[in-house]
């Protein structure tokens, strides 16, 4: 099982928190600034497996990294997954970020920190592996995407729209438009 | 009031700030804002000030009032706001809120609703955080939703359904009906969800594991499918066609084959293909036939695929991947208790990697050297741990140093190499070793009577160079009090020191600040045994009177003690302070206490102590030589008048077991001498443990017949 997913940066600021198992909110800030502690010390050159720090838990637990440029990705596992598979579950991961975000970077998971969540929904489900097909996972999240566009997306965007146009102050608009010999009357609009 | 900004703004805003301080203003004007906009019951921008408060959430700070928006959110209509709303619920509650109940019945609606998305969020928040009432209540939807033609409902359920199983064990009888066809699905993620729900099954019942046996067939068919099918783009990693499956696969075939002769045999032609075909120039290969490896070690398989798998491992420690040479290592260790003649083939390549420069590599090859030494190998293996513990890191040189103790016990093939591996140990890493390691080092040397001489005069050699590790100090400066005659009589190989220069460095023990109270103790009483083994007995009696009014207490009461035995009891310091007897080592913590209060701290003659409780074999009498003598010493003299007429030698007992049943006795000379022909009486104490409780006994013998004494 998957114990945490952490995603942060080369100075520990996170990008994404994901803990498939209770902790108490400052025990997670906790955890989060230990594993940094411990992933940033390692060489690029070793392996990409290191014991657990003490606070998730035990013995039992290995945390499995990888490092792309700005970003550490830490997969928390116990020993029923197998550790090369998580590597690879990383790497599959990474390259959908990449195919929804065209050319994903930092600031793609800073802005984007919901859909992230939305992506990674997909992948691992209450600790566990759920899809690891690339392409399937970007065609579900695209469908749900567009989905949420319809209705106008997280910034409600049709509701904002609705309510400029309330807004705007329909009787200052002339009734009758003069332009010499043209004469145009404008229908009266109740106001909407 | 003005709209709520915008996620984008926020986060935008937040990366302005300078400080902590500056950042944690933001926030909480920007929380101040969200609340009064929480009040004012605003359905268009909640989805928005949620996803901003999970935002501010994952920095570190509190969003618990946002909870209860969350709930609101999954009751809308609208799969925005459901969407937020679910992410919320699970990153902000958990089953000890009793908010969370109230998120059941949405749940239960959106499980059956008409958008195969929104029943995928439902199913999605209960796998990930329900509670077992929850799972308890709506079990009965999941196992609904698993018998669905819907692929993508289909594959959530499943791992929905292990959760559930998880929190609520009464319930997996509930999906075994719809586990019959699972495994004959098409679709790649409905197959590997299926697999872990079986896993999950089989490991938490044997019944189902026996009833699931019956699968192994199905899984062996597809797994040759996956392997042979050629070139599939959809589900291809790296040029293998789907790779996770693969490992679950073979991971469920493991737990199904495990102590199981004919599923065992069902698989072994499959492993031994996935074990010769699979391309191992990517991880995604190795990592399936890492599996494999794993899977082969634990079934019942073959002699032969056991060998191509610990060839497999042998093959992965040469890799130039630090990854697989790591994972080899793990498994190794795994199958050297059941595999160690095969293991010990690799056990050069094993040894390589003590050298590595990763921690986590060193570690693994350190307790897999470990595992691997034998009798044979012992001398070449001890060469190479010592050279690691030389190197190697602080945090692995106390385990280091106790393995290499350990191997060193079993596998010594001289007494000699025993006690010249310990000194270096001691030497290199004294300070790391455990502190049970020092009584057990004394007991080894007393009993390895002919290399007395050599010990003495290395330690000796060893406590000039350096007297900070405390562990080689005090083994040293015990030896030096016991074995100090050796030291300077000539019997050394080489320049024997001068009896001053002895008693200058054990007293430079005394007064450094390197050396803890255990260790002035240890000094302290090897300058008063050396009182009996060298002439210059007024310079040890200064030292001793010295210490009679040093500040720690320990010290101070053996000086004082130690002063006693010079003025009052100067006859009996020979006898109490003659060399130790041979130890044997009893079971568990036998020799511990033996050594520990003997050497370290010998009773003083005044002092009454009991022995400590001895561990002994059942129905074994033992008594301890040490005590019983000192105590049958005490009370010989107990004339009030002129308690101290006699002089006493005591020689060893026969024996320090006395047989059970009556079946032997023990017998021990005490030779008297008697000037002033007192009468003789002698009052005995014994104390020892039978059948594991300490007993004790008193007896006084009167009737000596008169002409011993007259």
């Amino acid at each position: 099982m998957i114990k945490a997913i952490l995603i942060f940066n080369n100075h520990g600021k996170p990008r994404l928190i994901r803990f498939y198992q209770y902790f108490a909110e400052d025990l997670q800030q906790q955890i989060i600034r230990e594993t940094f502690h411990l992933v940033s010390k390692r060489d690029d050159n070793v392996c990409n497996f290191l014991e657990g720090g003490s606070l998730i838990g035990g013995s039992d637990y290995k945390l499995i990294y990888r490092h792309y440029a700005t970003l550490y990705f830490v997969f928390c596992v116990d020993s029923s997954e197998s550790e090369l598979g998580i590597l690879d579950l990383i790497q599959v991961f990474v390259e959908t970020l990449d195919k929804c975000f065209e050319n994903v970077c930092e600031l793609d998971l800073i802005f984007h920190m919901d859909k992230v969540h939305y992506i990674l929904q997909e992948v691992v489900m209450g600790g566990m592996v759920l899809e690891t097909n690339m392409n399937e996972i970007v065609a579900q999240v695209e469908l749900q995407n567009r989905m949420e566009k319809s209705e106008g997306g997280l910034s409600a965007a049709p509701a904002r729209a609705v309510s400029a146009v309330k807004n705007m102050n329909l009787p200052e608009i002339p009734r009758n438009i003069n332009i010499g010999d043209i004469n145009i009357k404008v229908p009266s609009l109740s106001p909407f | 009031m003005p709209a709520p900004i915008r996620l984008r703004e926020l986060i935008r805003t937040i990366r302005t700030a300078r400080t902590q301080a500056e950042e944690r203003e933001m926030i909480q004007k920007e929380c101040a804002a969200i609340r009064s906009s929480f009040r004012e019951e605003d359905n268009t921008y909640r989805c928005r000030n949620v996803a901003k408060l999970l935002y501010m959430h994952m920095l570190g700070y509190p969003a618990h009032f946002g909870q209860l928006e969350c709930l609101k959110l999954i009751a809308s209509q609208k799969f925005t706001d459901k969407r937020i709303g679910y992410l919320g619920a699970m990153l902000l509650l958990d089953e000890r809120q009793d908010v969370h109940l109230l998120m059941t019945n949405c749940i239960k609606n959106d499980l059956n609703h008409s958008t195969q998305y929104v029943q995928g969020l439902a199913l999605c928040t209960l796998g990930c955080m329900g509670s077992s009432e929850m799972c308890r209540d709506l079990a009965g939807e999941v196992e609904k939703l698993l018998k669905t033609s819907n692929s993508y409902l289909r594959k959530k359920a499943a791992l929905c359904a292990v959760h559930v199983i998880r929190k609520v064990p009464e319930l997996m009888e509930m999906f075994l009906p719809a586990t019959k066809n699972l495994l004959s699905e098409k679709n790649h993620g409905v197959l590997h969800t299926s697999v872990v729900l079986l896993t999950e099954m089989c490991e938490r019942s044997p019944d189902m594991l026996s009833h699931f046996r019956k699968l192994v067939p199905q899984l062996v068919r597809i797994l040759k499918n996956l392997i042979m099918s050629g070139y599939s783009p959809e589900h291809d990693v790296s040029g293998i066609s789907d790779p996770f499956l693969q490992v679950r696969i073979l991971r469920l075939l493991r737990i199904l084959g495990r102590s199981d002769d004919d599923s065992s045999e069902a698989m072994n032609d499959i492993l031994a293909q996935v074990a010769t075909n699979t391309e191992t120039s990517k991880n995604v290969g190795n990592a399936i036939l890492y599996e494999t490896v794993l899977t082969i070690m634990d079934i019942k398989s073959e002699s032969g695929l056991r060998v191509l798998a610990i060839n497999i491992l042998g093959r992965f420690l040469l890799n130039n991947d630090k990854n697989i040479r790591y994972v080899a290592l793990t498994s190794l260790l795994k199958t050297v208790q059941t595999d160690h003649n095969a293991v010990q083939r690799h056990r050069s390549t094993i040894v390589d990697c003590l050298k590595d420069l990763d921690v986590s590599i060193k570690r693994r090859a350190m307790e897999l050297s470990f595992a691997l030494v034998n009798g044979n190998n012992i001398r070449g293996m001890m060469k190479e741990l010592l050279y690691f513990l030389d190197s190697c890191d602080p945090e692995f040189k106390a385990d280091c140093a106790s393995g290499v103790f350990l191997a060193a016990e079993k596998y010594a093939p001289s007494k000699r190499w025993h006690i010249d591996t310990i000194m270096r140990v001691l030497t290199t890493a004294g300070s790391y070793v455990r502190d049970d390691s020092v009584p057990n080092l004394i007991q080894l040397i007393t009993n390895s009577v002919e290399m007395h001489a050599y010990t003495v005069q290395r330690l000796y050699k060893a406590l000039l160079d350096d007297i900070s590790q405390q562990p080689l100090v005090q083994v040293s400066s015990w030896c030096i009090g016991e074995y100090g005659d050796l030291l300077v009589s000539g019997q050394c190989e080489e320049e024997e020191p001068i009896q001053d220069e002895v008693l200058d460095v054990l007293e430079g023990l005394l007064v450094s600040n390197l050396s803890t109270p255990v260790t002035r103790g240890y000094a302290l009483t090897a300058i008063m045994k050396l009182s009996t083994r060298f002439s210059s007995v007024n310079r040890i009696k200064k030292v001793v009177s010295i210490y009679g009014s040093s500040i720690d207490v320990e010290l101070q009461q053996r000086a004082v003690e130690y002063n006693a035995l010079f003025k009052k009891y100067d006859h009996m310091r020979p006898a109490l302070l003659e060399r130790m007897p041979i130890m044997e080592k009893t079971a568990t913590n036998g020799p511990t206490e033996i050594v520990q209060t003997n050497g370290e701290t010998e009773p003083s003659v005044l002092d009454t102590k009991h022995p400590p409780p001895v561990t002994q074999p059942a129905n074994q009498v033992r008594t301890l030589k040490q005590f019983w003598y000192l105590h049958s010493v005490l009370c010989c003299c107990s004339d009030p008048v002129s308690p101290w007429t006699f002089q006493l030698q005591l020689l060893s007992p026969s024996s320090n077991v006395v047989p059970a049943l009556n079946q032997g006795t023990v017998t021990q000379v005490i030779r008297v001498l008697n000037p002033q022909k007192q009468q003789l009486r002698m009052r005995i104490k014994l104390t020892y443990t039978h059948k594991g409780s300490p007993v004790q006994d008193l007896a006084e013998v009167n009737n000596f017949p008169p002409q011993s004494w007259q």
